[in-house]
């Protein structure tokens, strides 16, 4: 499933005026433009195929869309210019194991896009770490 | 006779009792560790008897943990002090109204637009009969219950492949798959192939029990007939009059039915934690946070964002932050902590506690989860299609579609529960969209369920429980073997320091879990305070 919003949908919200001045969802919102489109996996596993799409709809939950996290009554960590990111054995490691409060989000993951993603993170957001994650790597990391 | 029948039958029971136990203990099993099994081991309100001499305690966060802790303790003579991140008590008991705003974490704002009464309850929002602790509290703090319901016979089950994606009544899909299953037996037990399981004698009430269950005719066969119509729905429904007679709808046939998977959605109802009397609290869930928050008064110092817990023989000093303003430090002393804050921020927090505690407070993921409310301008799910509250499951990425329970049959625009989803890839693809695509989305796959969605949206709000700043996830997800290797470590007293929360107990996820870890935590500390 490729999101696009649907014709009747934007219809409704275009027709009603109702939603001056607040951001909750109206029919009549302008609804926001993805920066990568997101999309939903029809199972359980993300069906996604590469390390940007990986993480724009599995890491950016959390870890937000410029990786530089959030802070509430906890915070989730920002990834943006991150030196533990250098070694890749660990960011695998925190993928497929998890760690603290994040959940093992690489379980629903194969091989190739847990070192997809791996890659990407380590490869962006003021990133370049230049050595390629192998799904060898990955196999041998899982629990 | 009678007195005869009522002795074979009584040991008739017994057998199959035990024989029922041993077939279903890898069943039992696997239910526990979900924590689906498990009743609530509650006996009453706790008793704290003995003088505490003015000891102080301070809680940390006011979650229904907290909140029965601090109400507990100070009605034993405690001296107590709350710190609570939140404006508000309650933790993840919350209901957003019309009106009320909230900010996720990464600073997308939504303002509730539901009608007056309506409401949407985003994380706790059903309360099982057994969850006995619970009950008492509202009992004694005076919130209203009305019943939830789980079991609507009139709501759909739906599988994009299965009946061209077209949704089945619940009734239908249960009366068929009991009925052809019925069949299947009886034919069996007929032709002797269960002689070896089943004596002579029992095969005769088998069969009477086969009849009765599966709505069968004389002859064993469950086929389309006012009887088996009785149970899944007429094809023409009786009225008054001439011509009115009602006609007999035709069953789904026995292959249609196992191969749409629908029959899996039926576990949602038998689980004891899903059995009828299921309740609400009238009004929304967060009566109950409201009511502990009610009697707690000034005990609870809101705004207030715990950064740092520390010990040493002499008690506890515990730094916090004005959640508005950062910079700005204070610190409250104690001779015991009790902290309720999820492990998901514990773990973050610099704690004086042994290695022990302190792996186990590292051991737990938190669970992703996504509720959406959508308001519709009318209940067409009531007046179109005679759904008086209650749910339909789904396998599409929206998980189920909820009905409110409350003003029912009274007309003008309904809130509905659009999605409940956990993990899976979709709750991650879900968190990871902004507040009003995961609205839109919802919209868009639940009109394949109910197309009037398209004509009747007037607003939604969607939680995604990642984004929530105050747990970072729907509840603690421990695994098994997280469960054997640190949970007695958790819960065990470290100095003057006991944790306390749904994460703490054997019903994880649950408000009863809440209130029993705490109110265990609180006895345990009691007896050490007073024990000397
Ligand atoms: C989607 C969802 C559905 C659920 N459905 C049900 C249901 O139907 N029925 C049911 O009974 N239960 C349900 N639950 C579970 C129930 O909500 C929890 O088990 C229960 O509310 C947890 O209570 P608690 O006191 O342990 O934690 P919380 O309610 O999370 O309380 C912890 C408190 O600590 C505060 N805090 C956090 N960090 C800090 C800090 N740094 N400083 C100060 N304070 C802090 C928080 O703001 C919060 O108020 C559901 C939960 C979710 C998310």
């Amino acid at each position: 499933m490729s999101g696009r919003i649907p014709a009747w949908l934007v219809a409704a919200l275009a027709a009603s005026l109702a939603a001056a001045g607040t951001s909750a969802t109206r029919a009549g919102d302008a609804l926001p433009t993805p920066v990568a489109p997101n999309m939903l996996s029809p199972g359980r596993t993300f069906a996604e195929t590469n390390g940007a799409s990986l993480y724009a709809n599995a890491c950016q939950g959390c870890h937000m869309a410029d990786a530089r996290g959030a802070i509430g009554a906890g915070s989730y960590p920002s990834l943006a210019g991150d030196q533990n990111l250098e070694a890749a054995g660990y960011v695998v490691a925190v993928v497929v194991r998890g760690q603290r409060a994040m959940p093992a989000v690489g379980r629903s993951m194969t091989d190739e896009q847990v070192a997809a993603v791996a890659d990407y993170v380590r490869s962006h957001f003021g990133n370049a770490y230049p050595d390629a994650v192998t799904a060898a790597e990955v196999k041998a990391a899982r629990p | 006779m009678a007195g005869d029948q009522t002795v074979k039958a009584t040991r008739r029971d017994l057998l199959s009792m035990i024989g029922m136990a041993a077939g279903s203990a890898a069943m039992y099993r696997a239910m526990t560790t979900l924590g689906l099994a498990a009743g609530s081991d509650y006996a009453g309100p706790i008793r704290l008897d003995g003088d505490p001499k003015g000891a102080s305690v301070l809680v940390l966060g006011a979650g229904l943990a907290g909140m029965t802790a601090a109400l507990e303790l100070r009605n034993a003579g405690y001296e107590v002090k709350v710190l609570e991140f939140n404006e508000r008590p309650g933790g993840r008991n919350w209901t957003l109204r019309g009106g009320d705003t909230y900010t996720e974490l990464g600073g997308a704002r939504q303002s509730c637009g539901f009608a007056p009464g309506l409401y949407l309850n985003p994380g706790p929002w059903r309360i099982p009969y057994h969850h006995r602790a619970l009950l008492d509290y509202c009992r004694r703090l005076g919130v209203a219950l009305e019943p939830f319901v789980q079991l609507n016979h009139n709501a759909y089950l739906h599988s994009a492949s299965a009946f061209d994606g077209r949704p089945q009544r619940i009734r239908a899909i249960k009366a068929d798959l009991q009925g052809h299953v019925s069949e299947l037996l009886a034919k069996a037990t007929q032709q002797g192939k269960l002689d070896e399981a089943v004596s002579a004698e029992d095969k005769e009430m088998l069969l009477h029990a086969l009849r009765s269950w599966g709505a069968l005719d004389d002859d064993y066969a469950y086929k389309a007939s006012l009887l088996t119509s009785a149970y899944r729905g007429h094809a023409k429904d009786p009225g008054g009059g001439p011509g009115a007679a009602p006609t007999p709808s035709e069953p789904l046939g026995l292959s249609e039915v196992l191969r749409s998977r629908l029959w899996r959605y039926l576990q949602n109802f038998s689980a004891i934690e899903f059995q009828t009397t299921m309740f609400q609290p009238v009004g929304g869930m967060d009566m109950i946070g409201k009511a502990f928050g009610r009697a707690l008064g000034e005990v609870i110092r809101y705004g207030a964002k715990v950064t740092r817990i520390q010990q040493d023989g002499g008690g506890v000093t515990v730094t916090y932050a004005d959640a508005a303003d950062t910079s700005s430090v204070a610190q409250e002393k104690a001779d015991w902590c009790v902290c309720t804050i999820p492990l998901s921020i514990l773990s973050q927090i610099p704690i004086d506690v042994g290695a022990p505690m302190k792996a186990a407070i590292d051991a737990v993921p938190y669970l992703s989860a996504l509720k959406v409310g959508l308001q519709f301008r009318r209940r067409f799910w009531e007046e179109d299609e005679a759904i008086y509250g209650g749910i339909s499951y789904t396998d599409l990425p929206i998980g189920q579609i909820a009905y409110p329970n409350a003003g029912m049959n009274g007309g003008g625009p309904g809130v509905l529960l659009g999605a409940y989803t956990f993990e899976g890839a979709n709750g991650y693809e879900f968190a990871s969209m902004a507040p009003a695509e995961r609205v839109a989305r919802v919209l868009d796959i639940g009109a394949a369920i109910h197309p009037q969605y398209r004509a009747e949206f007037d607003n939604g709000i969607a939680v995604a429980w990642h984004r929530v700043p105050f747990t970072l996830g729907c509840a603690g997800n421990w695994s098994e073997e997280a469960r054997a290797a640190h949970y007695d470590d958790l819960c065990r007293i470290d100095g003057r320091i006991v944790l306390a929360g749904e994460h703490a107990s054997y019903l994880p996820a649950w408000q009863e879990g809440a209130i029993l870890s705490s109110l265990d935590a609180i006895g345990r500390l009691h007896e050490r305070v007073v024990g000397g």
